[in-house]
This record gives structure tokens, sequence and C-alpha cells, in this order.
């Protein structure tokens, strides 16, 4: 398989491109913000998102969606990141669609999903650096399990249809994901907006009963959560690579058009090379993005190994795309008027999330034996 | 479509487990134990078997047309030849300027005559060819040059030196731009091609920080080269040499690689050791290695990435110029890397432990990397202009 877009992708983000550039663009997002709207995307969005299908991408044919793999999920999340556009896509059509897909819950949940009704959260991380580890646990209850603890950083968490939970059954060693509804007695997510203006919620999980059946694929030795953590990862990386994206080409814009001394400022040899530098990190990124993606979509045991590259690898990239964007703006990019200040937000908020570039190059470093 | 790959890709293992000498499934230990061929090769065990048994298929050349004594292979099978070959360690069969760069400029630019003269013999490794480009006073200003091709009627007269010319004093045959215009810089040079045993030829190796001697002066005093060794038109020889460039930098940019990162890891266990959890002892060189092996597995992908365009002529024309940067300054940083992890065990120079100092020497050698084929300065100049379009300064 090549290591490029086919004719097909190449349409769909032609298609995903003018969609949500006309439709989403930064100005969207920042409308949200100012009308301090309490969801933190808009539901209309979320249904307009359904009706062109990408919220099927992954689910399978026979269960209504396009059958489609993280490489199309991928070209999508690209263009969210490029146009800042807050959505629930990242973790509703990607990462839990993986996680239930082929699960007896599917059934439940894949009708709203892709009627763009449906909004899902993960319930992961516990610690403010996501550390892979997960302390909660599921007390066997009955023929169910009860839930205590916290969560944090969960995305969309306060209006989540569906929250996937992440415990030890017990004193096992793997980590099982429960798929907790809305309005469950003893959930209580609280809030908070965060610095790029996204939402996401403390959950607090007070002796919640849940019933045998909420376990998503069966207690199955950790497998269920690998994969979510593999589409996650890789979604996230491709988010950003889109926001790296945005923040370059808005930066050569301004290269070209802004004067000083009577030329472009794009003429200085000092930007030129940083310039050309920062385009040489963010190709790299792209290809380790893609290389991630095809190996999940083809079931490969290097997918792991490539989803932790491709996020620590965006998260160097990216991360110098949105600080080389304010330093070339000069004074008007520390501006809130001004645009290229949202990337350097979303930028930090997806560099943090599922993993920040020292965890997964530290992960790199053990699965290469050192 | 597939079926027929899956095929081919049995049939190559097969093939490569038959014909690939065990010596030559080991990793190199050093730069000297690659094979150029040409007349003057001195071969180790089981390296002329190698590479004739790869020619004899024309994979040596796997992509280029079976006339010219390539394979005629898809870039599909193509890249199922390389992985077949990665998975078995075999060694390149034959390291060559020919392959690298003389090759797809003549396939390009060559006529047939030219192409049927030069391309099975390149295939082969029975000619050994080295690249005439920079002068003492051309270096980044490439086109500056001056050494002068006076037109005698049915031959050209060379006069002038080159310099950095690798491995000269070993090579049978040269490329080299030469000026057929003074008054015109880029529209006055022209591509020639000449035997390096004419009269008028020689050679003077120059003794590097490494202690060897890759490169060396080239003079020319009245070489006669004949007119149809004239490669694209006359005083266009620069479109000729840009082209070629491009091939040089994906050359240099694929070097070091997986097997150096198995190297570092392995000189990193044993002399530094591990902890208690199977981490390397030393954090801080642990973690300035980690950050290495993501952007080197990354850019793995990338040269997967870049080779899968280029074949389908989706690569920008100016991508080889990032690939050049990055490779290089890649490749500079695991050496840096090796040293770190080595201590005073790799700084011994001439020692049977290590080898005659041979990381050393492959440390201080890394730093040309990103000087030869244009400066990583020079690179970073071309995508800015011709990538990312910012006005010139």
């Amino acid at each position: 398989m090549p290591l490029f877009l086919d004719d097909e992708q190449t349409m769909l983000r032609d298609t995903a491109r003018d969609f949500v550039s006309e439709q989403m663009p930064v100005a969207h997002m920042r409308k949200l913000r100012d009308e301090k709207n309490a969801d933190g995307f808009s539901r209309d969005h979320w249904k307009s998102f359904a009706e062109m299908g990408f919220t099927g991408i992954l689910i399978p044919e026979a269960d209504g969606g396009l059958g489609l793999g993280h490489v199309e999920a991928g070209v999508v999340l690209e263009e969210i990141g490029r146009n800042l556009s807050p959505s629930p896509f990242l973790t509703t059509a990607v990462a839990a669609v993986e996680a239930l897909r082929g699960s007896a819950q599917r059934d439940r949940w894949f009708p709203g999903i892709l009627a763009g009704e449906t909004v899902a959260a993960l319930a992961i991380d516990e610690k403010p650096k996501h550390n892979g580890q997960v302390a909660m646990q599921a007390k066997r209850a009955g023929n169910g399990y009860r839930l205590s603890g916290a969560k944090q950083f969960v995305t969309h968490g306060h209006v989540a249809d569906l929250m996937i939970v992440a415990a030890h059954v017990e004193d096992n060693a793997d980590v099982t994901l429960f798929a907790v509804p809305a309005g469950t007695a003893g959930v209580t997510a609280t809030p908070e907006r965060l610095t790029d203006a996204s939402i996401a919620a403390h959950v607090q999980f007070d002796e919640v009963q849940l019933d045998g059946d909420a376990v998503i694929g069966g207690e199955d030795g950790g497998a269920a959560y690998a994969r979510l953590l593999d589409a996650a990862r890789i979604g996230a990386s491709a988010e950003m690579l889109g926001v790296g994206g945005g923040a370059m080409d808005r930066t050569m814009t301004y290269l070209k058009d802004r004067k000083q001394f009577g030329v472009a400022i794009g003429s200085f040899q000092a930007l030129q090379h940083r310039a050309a530098h920062l385009y040489s990190e963010l190709e790299v990124a792209r290809a380790a993005v893609l290389k991630a993606q095809q190996l999940l979509d083809t079931g490969s045991d290097e997918a792991a190994m490539a989803a932790a590259v491709a996020k620590a690898m965006t998260g160097l990239a990216t991360t110098l795309a949105v600080q080389e964007g304010i330093q070339m703006h000069g004074g008007i990019g520390m501006t809130d008027e001004h645009d290229i200040g949202f990337y350097m937000k979303r930028g930090r908020v997806l560099a943090e999330m599922f993993g920040d570039t020292n965890f997964h190059a530290d992960a790199v470093a053990r699965m290469a034996g050192f | 479509m597939t079926e027929a790959l899956d095929t081919f890709r049995a049939e190559t293992r097969a093939w490569l487990e038959a014909n690939c000498p065990p010596e030559m499934r080991q990793p190199m230990r050093s730069e000297k134990d690659a094979n150029w061929g040409g007349r003057n090769a001195e071969y180790q065990p089981g390296q002329k078997d190698w590479m004739d048994a790869m020619a004899s298929r024309g994979w040596t050349v796997p992509d280029w047309p079976k006339a010219y004594g390539g394979g005629g292979l898809s870039p599909a099978e193509t890249k199922i030849l390389r992985e077949e070959m990665a998975r078995l360690g075999c060694r390149n069969p034959l390291n060559s300027f020919g392959i690298s760069m003389l090759g797809p400029a003549l396939l390009k630019y060559g006529t047939e005559e030219q192409k049927l003269e030069h391309l099975p013999k390149i295939a082969r490794g029975e000619i050994r060819w080295c690249q005439g480009y920079s002068e003492p006073n051309a270096g980044s200003d490439l086109a500056g040059l001056a050494t002068s091709a006076e037109d005698k009627g049915d031959h050209f007269l060379v006069n002038g030196q080159k310099v950095w010319t690798s491995y000269a004093d070993q090579a049978d045959w040269i490329f080299c731009l030469v000026r057929t215009d003074r008054t015109n810089k880029h529209r006055g040079i022209s591509f020639v091609l000449f035997d390096m045993e004419t009269p008028g030829v020689s050679t003077r190796p120059i003794l590097l920080i490494s202690g060897y001697s890759p490169f060396c002066e080239t003079f020319f005093d009245d070489v006669k080269v004949p007119k149809e060794n004239l490669v694209g038109e006359l005083n266009r020889g620069w479109d000729v040499a840009k082209y070629l460039l491009g091939h040089e930098r994906e050359m240099i940019s694929g070097m070091g690689g997986e097997s150096g990162n198995r190297a570092l890891h392995s000189l990193a266990r044993e002399k530094i050791g591990l902890d208690g959890e199977g981490r390397l002892a030393d954090p801080l060189l642990r973690a300035q290695m980690a950050l290495y092996e993501v952007r080197s597995r990354a850019f793995k992908a990338m040269s997967e990435r870049f080779i899968d365009e280029l074949k389908s002529g989706q690569a920008h024309p100016a991508q080889p110029s990032m690939m050049k940067y990055y490779g290089t300054e890649l490749n500079k940083t695991r050496n840096e890397l090796m040293m770190a992890a080595g201590g005073s065990d790799l700084l011994e120079w001439e020692s049977d432990a290590s080898n005659g100092g041979a990381a050393a020497r492959a440390w201080l050698r890394t730093k040309a990397n990103s000087i030869e084929g244009g400066t990583s300065e020079i690179q970073l100049n071309i995508i800015a202009k011709r990538i990312l379009d910012l006005p010139g300064a």
C-alpha cells in the first residue's frame, strides 16, 4: 500500500476541507467562545457532520456506516484541526466507535452517532499528566459492577450521552472499558473551560451501579482499551497535524504580506530558514501519522509503536509551528483579535491529550529496548 | 493485482534465501565493507557473487528498464524487493554513484547510444563513476564553476580543477560539469562524461579529519573529451546537474537508518547498563536517544512516503532538499549519541577493540553529510523559495 492518500481519500479530503472551512472556520469557534456556549460545540453542526456521513466513517457498513478506516477519519480530523472547529468527532466518531465496533453495545449507540445526536466522552485520566495508568477499580456487585473514583480531562464529559470509563475489575491487571449512559446515578460531571475554550469535565463516580452488560467487549485482557488508546492517540495526532498546518499556512501568508524595511519580511533568510525547518518537521510528522493510520487499519501489531511515534512527532512539529506562528507574527500575534493565538492554545491542549511527547518518546524507547 | 504481488513476494523471498551469500547478510562493520564495483575492485568473500547474482536479474537497479540492465520492476514490486532484502538483512549488492546519480540523469537526458553504452555497465558494477561538480571557488555557488571545455571540432579540450570529488582516485569514469560559455552563468555550463584514464587527468586524495581520504582534488590538463560524450544540450548542463543533485540528495538522506539505530541501542546498553526497570541507567542520555528515536522512525515513514510519491510522480520537485536536510541532520545526531554512549572506549583511534577507531571516524565523516551535495543552509534556501514560495532576498 503506497504511503499517500489514494484517489477516493483525496476526494474525501477535498470534501471535508470545503465543508469544514465553510461551515466551521475559526470565526465559528470564536463566536462560541464569546457567547460562552455551555455545550462547548454546536449541536447543529454535529448534525450536519452526520448528514455529510462523517460520523459513520468508522462504523461498519453492516451497522449502517461507511465502513472506512482511520486514514479516512484522519482526513476529517485534520480539517477540524486546521479550522480549530469545536467538535465531538474525535471522542465520539473515532475513539468511542473504535471501542464499540463489534461489541454488543453497538446497536444501542451507533444509530445516535450516525444521526449526529449522540456525543461520547472518554473517562481515562486520573492525574493531570496522562501516564497510561488507571487506578480506578470496578468491584463486582451482583450481576454487575460498582464504580467509584474520579476522572479528569474528560472532554465533552458534561454533555456526553455515553461515557466510556477505563477501570480495573477488582485486582485484574488489565484495564476494562465500561459504557456509562448519561443520567446514571452517582455520576457527577463538573465542566471546566480550558485554555482553548473547549470544555472538559472532572467526573466523580460515587458507588455507581452498572449492569454486567456495561462492559465493552467483555473482560478481554485489555484489548478494547488498547484499541481505544491507539485510535484516540492517532486521531489526536491527525487533528494536531491540522493545527500545525493551519498555523504554518497563516504564518507563511503573513511572511509574504507583512513589510518592514521596505520589503516582505519573508525575504529575510533568518526567517526563511526557520520556515523551511518548520516545513520539514511537519512533513515528517504527516508521514508518521499516515503510517500509523494505515497500520491501525490493517490491524498490524506495529500500530502501538507507530501511534507513539505519531503522537510524539506531531507534538514536536505542531508545538514548533504554533510557537513560530506567534513569534513571526510579532505583536499582532499576541492579540486576542488575531486568530494565530488560538492555534497555540489548541495545540497545547491536543499535545497533552492521551499522552504528551515525553510520555510517548519514553514509550518508544521502551518498545525499542532501551 | 494483490495476488500477483503476493506471488512476487514469495518468489523474491525464496530467490534471496537461495542466492544471498551468508557473508552478505551480516551488517557492515564500517564503510570499508561497502562494494563499489569497478575495474579496480577488490572483493571481499561473497561480494562479487552477490553483486553478479543480483545483476543477472537486473536487481542492482530493479526499477530501470530491462533493455539497460535493469529489472523492469513496478514501484510496488521494487518496494517488495527492498522489504524482502531488509527482512533477510541483505547488504546492498552495489554502492554506486552510477546507480544513484548518473543513471537517472542518463535515463532522462541521455541519447539512446549513451544509455546502451553506459547503463548496463553501471548495473553490472563494471564501471565505477565519480562526480566532478565542486571547485575551489564554486561550492555552495556551484554555478560559478570555471573548469573550461573548449570546442575543438570533434572534441572538447577540458582544463581546470575539481575538488571534493568522492573516490576519484578509485573511479573509472567521471561525470563532470564544465564551462562552455563564459558570458552566461547558468546557461554556459555543459555536462560531459569521460574516462579517468584519459591523458591529462590526475587526482590527489585529501586527508580528512576522520583520517580517511574519501575525497580528492582532481586536475584536468588538456583532457580530450569526444563530442558524443556531451549529455543533454550544449550549455544546458545545469538542468542535468540540478536533476542529478535531486537524486544525490535522496541518496545522502537515506544513510544511517534502522541498523544504525540498533547499533546505538546495543552500544548504549553495553557501555552504560540498564536500571532495575530495563531502562538505560543514564536518564538524560536516554531522553535524548528517545527523542532522536521518535524523529528517526518518523523520518523512516517519510522516506517511504517520499519514494512512493516520487515513483508515482506526486513528489514536489524540491522535496529531495527536505529529505537531504532532515536525513543528514538526523545522521549527525545519531553519531553524536554514539560518541556520548561509548565514552572513552570510542575515543580510541587505532586499537583492535575499537576496530581502528571505526565509530569515531564515522562520527567525524558524518559532519560532511550536511555540507556535501549542497549544505543544509542551501537546502533550506531551496525549500523556502521553491516549496514555500517565499520572496527572494
